[in-house]
């Protein structure tokens, strides 16, 4: 058996003639494979004014194609036991499905008609419109949702789509025509921009053959991306609540602005991120704010970093009393990690740890997918899982400590939603 | 339909031993990845506590993270974390399990860490009372959710006497009057070797594993089992209603009938019953959440979503020791009255209960079980946690029966599952419904 410490995983990439590219990888644990698709089509992509539009080109994909009903897509699906399940996030839609061995022809077939030749039927339209509008009513009643939308809009603005709703407003989803949705399809779902993965019990040979087969015909131009404006510069703290008295319990988001992901500081901001908010249960903020005080259950930072400056992020959930001390200790932690960064053994076991993290991340069909859309995503390269070990290892304490140092308190972007006043 | 492999391994592939001390140990060598998987269960969860006491098996939890006779009380999170590892624990009705994955050279330190927590967890008063209010943050959290709060209310009123009906996080004031003697017997009192199950899965030998399964946890002492919950819940003889009424901003409802347990072959019938009504969603309660099943094609999907009238249908079905409740939730459309959800829910059960299921759809559901059995023992963590579970509440026999099991359900099976069950007498109804307010 070869490991990953030598050989890598060596996937197979293929770019077809029409742009999209291929990534494959076998792996026989279980007769099952992965198929995960990346589109760069996410809510980024949103019309000005439509904010929504991909989280509902998303649930209406796999509701009927030119030449399949949505009960044929259903009934050649769940006859093999497998559902797709289709998100957006910011930048990308996905198409995420595991199927047994025996399946993935079939399911191929399917996945390439919902991605090349969505209907969005007017009837399927009227549905996902409800569900989604009951999910939006649903939102503003969670804390955690509120306090974590209201967050970006004050980071990013009105200006940047990190600051407009990802599902939308009840304005924008009920305004939405089919025609809106088969043109943001028709803008954002092209060849050129689509990564396949596939991954599990079957030949990289024989994957790519049936991608071409599937998909080699396909020539949808699509538009470019166009350039998304800087977020400001926050020379100043500022703090929203959000009041929702009946509420048990109160959502703190706290975060900033950082940078992007192929910035060169990436890999010191993930080292010192991990340190702050994450190592252990929940590095230091979580060993303050849950350990030492006893004030949350979760309490923890994440930083995701994409192709514009991304966030770093604090979140805690506490008792509507206990907010501004558990706000006084997210201050403190990271003052105290800009003045005196990590230290020399924080750097040393966090290394190790994301070091070590890498074959359990790589483990299963689904991590080594995410893992090469990724890689593609970014341009990291083929044998990025040969070379992050080292890009880990090569952060000092000088330049994470550096990273920490573009914290401050008084630059932090702050909400509260629940029970609590100000 | 071509055959589907077996899901689940042969059950050689599996090697048991009993120390004498009573500790049952479990080692499957799997070479897919550099990695090793260790789970400890014990046999102990919120059903075995009583009056006054609840939530103390799930704050012995926590509890256990804080340190031992010779792990300082920061370290025993990162222990394994310098392996490359992650680590967690949870509580649930019938047991209580903590694991560790990460690199096959953590083997010996993290049955280190786990001998540690079954024999010399110290509990400090000071954190015994730090944990407290992380504890009843925990639960204020999940008090935000209606839904959560829905299925505690369910629960407490579908059961009158079997302590399945508190919750297992437990009750407020129960949390914020145990004390840390309490908190201390109920750990001394279950984390002996003859009430856990050491779980080890991965890329090792299989006598190095035993042995060093041995030297780790053959010294501790073995003490007889702790008494077992008797008490059966008396025959239900008219359908329960609860409605919570709290600031909201929609309704959801959710209907709970009874469940067989895990050792009843009806139980089988009523997860294809289930993959009828709601879609396939398998057996392992740690991957369960990954995946969406596959629902488009199941009659309550299609009666309540592709009717307008809901915008999320979903089932739950468990493994459990004892009865438990079979329950179907679902989130009422914007614009809708809430009362043509639950008319049509019940209709759609009564329907089934009444003509049984058709042919096509029992196959199909069996085919999407089968594939799930495949999908949710895709890392080793994943099938660790499947020969833990099911060694510890049934047998290792139950789980690798399980795609037999479920192949041999017959619409006769299910017709006689839930004729008695799914009666309007014996189901619990619960709605929230909002009201004004902020």
């Amino acid at each position: 058996m070869s490991t990953l410490a030598s050989a890598g995983l060596a996937p197979t990439r293929a770019r077809l003639d029409n742009g999209l590219v291929v990534l494959a990888k076998q792996a026989t644990a279980t007769p099952a494979v992965t198929l995960h698709v990346m589109c760069r089509a996410g809510a980024a992509h949103d019309p000005i004014g439509l904010p929504g539009a991909s989280h509902l080109v998303a649930r209406l994909l796999d509701r009927g194609t030119e030449t399949r009903s949505a009960e044929d897509i259903a009934d050649a699906l769940e006859e093999r036991g497998v559902s797709l399940a289709i998100k957006t996030s910011r930048h990308t839609m996905s198409i995420a499905v595991d199927c047994l061995r025996d399946d993935f022809d079939a399911v191929l077939a399917i996945v390439a008609d919902v991605m090349r030749r969505p209907a969005c039927p007017d009837d399927q339209l009227a549905l996902r419109r409800r569900e989604t509008l009951t999910r939006l009513k649903q939102d503003e009643d969670n804390p955690a949702v509120r306090a974590g939308e209201e967050l970006f809009s004050i980071m990013y603005g009105s200006s940047h789509p990190y600051g407009w709703r990802s599902k939308g407003t009840p304005d924008s989803v009920a305004r939405m025509t089919r025609e809106d949705l088969l043109a943001f399809h028709r803008a954002w779902l092209a060849p050129g921009r689509v990564s396949m993965a596939i991954v599990g019990d079957i030949e990289p040979a024989r994957a790519v053959d049936r991608v071409l087969g599937a998909l080699g015909d396909w020539n949808a131009a699509g538009k470019e991306d166009a350039p998304i404006p800087a977020p400001p510069v926050r020379t100043a703290r500022e703090m929203q609540v959000i009041a929702m008295p009946s509420k048990a319990q109160a959502d703190i988001a706290y975060g900033f602005v950082t940078i992007t992901r192929l910035d060169p500081a990436y890999y010191a901001y993930w080292v010192m991120n991990t340190i702050l908010g994450q190592y252990g249960i929940g590095g230091r903020i979580g060993d303050h704010v849950r350990e030492k005080q006893g004030l949350a259950y979760y309490a923890y930072s994440t930083f995701d970093p994409h192709v514009v400056p991304g966030p770093l992020v604090v979140r805690a959930g506490v008792d509507g009393a206990n907010v501004d001390r558990a706000l006084a200790t997210i201050d403190a932690e990271i003052a105290a990690i800009a003045a005196e960064g990590p230290t020399e053994a924080e750097i040393a076991d966090t290394k190790r740890f994301l070091i070590g993290s890498l074959p359990r991340t790589l483990e299963t069909n689904a991590g080594i997918a995410f893992f090469l859309q990724t890689a593609e995503h970014f341009g990291l390269g083929l044998d990025y899982d040969l070379r992050l070990p080292a890009l880990v290892d090569g952060v000092t304490r000088d330049e994470a400590h550096a990273a920490a140092r573009t914290l401050a308190p008084e630059r932090a972007s702050v909400v509260v939603a629940g029970p609590y006043a100000g | 339909m071509p055959p589907v492999p077996l899901a689940a391994p042969p059950p050689t592939i599996v090697h048991q031993r009993v120390l004498d001390n009573g500790l049952r140990v479990l080692v499957q060598p799997v070479h897919t990845a550099p990695l090793v998987s260790g789970w400890a269960w014990y046999h102990v969860g919120s059903k075995d506590e009583g009056p006054g006491r609840t939530g103390v098996s799930h704050w012995v939890e926590h509890m256990n993270f804080k340190g031992s006779a010779r792990i300082p009380r920061d370290e025993m999170k990162t222990l394994v974390e310098k392996f490359g590892g992650t680590w967690n624990g949870y509580t649930w009705i019938d047991q209580t399990a903590y694991f560790e994955t990460a690199s096959r050279d953590a083997l010996d330190r993290l049955l280190f860490l786990e001998a540690e927590r079954m024999g010399g967890c110290t509990y400090d008063p000071l954190d015994c009372a730090s944990e407290r209010t992380v504890i009843i943050s925990e639960l204020q959290g999940s008090e935000n959710d209606p839904e959560q709060l829905l299925d505690v209310e369910l629960t407490a009123t579908a059961f009158r006497a079997h302590p399945y009906r508190h919750p297992t996080i437990g009750w407020l004031t129960d949390l914020q009057t145990l004390t840390r003697d309490d908190l201390y017997g109920h750990y001394r009192a279950h984390y002996t070797p003859g009430n856990a199950h050491l779980v080890i899965v991965g890329d090792v030998d299989l006598d190095v594993a035993f042995r060093a399964a041995d030297r780790h946890f053959g010294g501790l002492a073995g003490a007889a089992p702790g008494r077992r919950v008797t008490t059966v819940e008396p025959p239900q003889h008219g359908e329960r209603r609860v409605r919570i009424e709290k600031p909201g901003t929609a309704s959801y409802l959710k209907v709970a009938w009874p469940c067989p347990a895990i050792g009843d072959p009806a139980f089988f019938a009523l997860v294809v019953a289930d993959a009828v009504l709601t879609g396939a969603k398998g057996l392992n309660l740690w991957a369960s959440f990954r995946l969406p099943p596959p629902q488009r094609k199941a009659r309550l999907y299609r009666a309540l979503v592709d009717g307008g009238l809901a915008s999320a249908v979903s089932g739950a079905i468990l493994p459990t020791e004892h009865p438990f409740l079979y329950s179907v939730s679902a989130t009422v459309s914007e614009g809708v009255a809430p009362e043509r959800v639950e008319e049509t829910l019940l209709a759609e059960v009564e329907r089934l209960r009444r003509d049984g299921v058709e042919p096509g759809e029992l196959e199909r559901a069996k085919r999407q079980l089968r594939a799930r059995l495949v999908f949710e023992t895709d890392s080793l963590t994943n099938v660790a946690h499947q020969l833990g579970y099911y060694s510890t509440i049934a047998s290792l026999d139950t789980y690798f029966s399980l795609e037999s099991r479920i192949a041999a359900v017959t619409e006769a099976d299910v017709a006689a599952a839930i004729e008695h069950r799914f009666k309007s007498s014996q189901r619990t109804v619960g709605w929230f419904r909002p009201v004004e307010g902020a």
